[in-house]
């Protein structure tokens, strides 16, 4: 499974609906709260084990990819 | 009929846990009995849950080991598909002045009755927030409002589940979950009995209605608190005290 899909997996299933999602899509259009952001991360971390810091701010979910596959590749 | 919800209530083995657990049960509602100290009295209450028509499953855990919680709520929601309501009932006493008390008497009491509290509420709501549902409630006590000499452990723990459950409240007001407490007074179960007569009489002064609470009692708030009625209502502490603290 590669990282978007896996992606596409967590934040469907945070919100309850199944997401289309792609590189390019932003967090604001994607309407997650501060709440669903910290369960989000929260999750990523624990299904890679890895640690992604504190205060991360999410803007497209490419760059959320980045981040994660510099962790696992960091581990 | 609705939905079946599935309740976990820790400390269900006896007591006012055991009631809640039962109360419960006769609203449709799948129980896990979550418990430590006394392994026949959990399956005594679980048979009773089984005879009542539900569908009902022991877990021993000590609700103050925080990986053991862990473990337990997957485990429960593994077996159940969901935790629609969690009740943290589980608690002990430790009395003594607080000149006299030892310092493993105050952390065994925080442990169990505030941690405790935490832990679960902190392992469940994760399921709860994706379900944009929850029912919380957490047994405090008058004591916590009030304070009660020889029960500085006890009274603080009881009073920091009352601030938890506001904090939780606002936290998670926005997924559809819920938090409240409710407070007994004097109520009769093996933890009261333990009291000397002259204490009881002195107790019952107190009491404006005059007499003790009853399991039932408390039984009755948590089921209010966690029904449809109740779905306007968070952050609060019910008293169940016979007018004890007003």
């Amino acid at each position: 499974m590669t990282t978007l899909e896996k992606l596409k997996e967590i934040l469907s299933e945070c919100k309850g609906e199944d997401l289309d999602i792609t590189p390019e899509t932003t967090f604001d259009e994607l309407e997650f709260d501060s709440l669903d952001k910290v369960d989000i991360v929260m999750q990523i971390e624990e299904a890679y084990d890895i640690s992604l810091g504190e205060n991360m701010q999410l803007s497209t979910v490419g760059e959320l990819i980045e981040k994660i596959d510099e962790a696992v590749a960091n581990k | 009929m609705a939905e079946k919800r599935i309740a976990l209530v820790t400390g269900a083995g006896r007591g006012i846990g055991a009631e809640i657990a039962l109360t419960l049960a006769a609203e449709n509602t799948d129980i896990a009995v979550v418990d430590y100290s006394d392994q026949a009295a959990a399956q005594a209450t679980l048979d009773a849950l089984t005879a009542a028509g539900v569908t009902a499953r022991y877990y021993r855990c000590d609700v103050s080991d925080f990986t053991a919680t862990k473990n337990v709520v997957d485990q429960i929601v593994k077996d159940f598909g969901k935790i629609d309501i969690l009740v943290n009932n589980a608690g002990i006493t430790a009395d003594n002045l607080l000149l006299r008390m030892e310092e493993a008497e105050w952390d065994r009491v925080l442990s169990i009755n505030l941690k405790g509290c935490f832990n679960m509420i902190k392992h469940v709501t994760p399921y709860m927030m994706r379900k944009r549902y929850g029912r919380i409630v957490s047994i405090s006590s008058v004591v916590g409002l009030m304070g009660n000499a020889g029960q500085a452990n006890y009274a603080a723990s009881k009073a920091g589940i009352i601030g938890l459950t506001k904090t939780v409240a606002k936290e998670f007001g926005a997924r559809n979950i819920t938090a409240n407490a409710v407070a007994p007074g004097f109520i009769k179960t093996a933890m009261t009995d333990a009291l000397t007569e002259e204490q009881k009489q002195a107790m019952y002064k107190l009491i404006p209605l005059g007499k003790l609470g009853e399991t039932k009692d408390i039984a009755n708030a948590v089921k209010f608190l966690v029904s449809e009625d109740a779905r306007y209502i968070t952050g609060v502490v019910l008293k169940v005290d016979g007018g004890m603290y007003i």
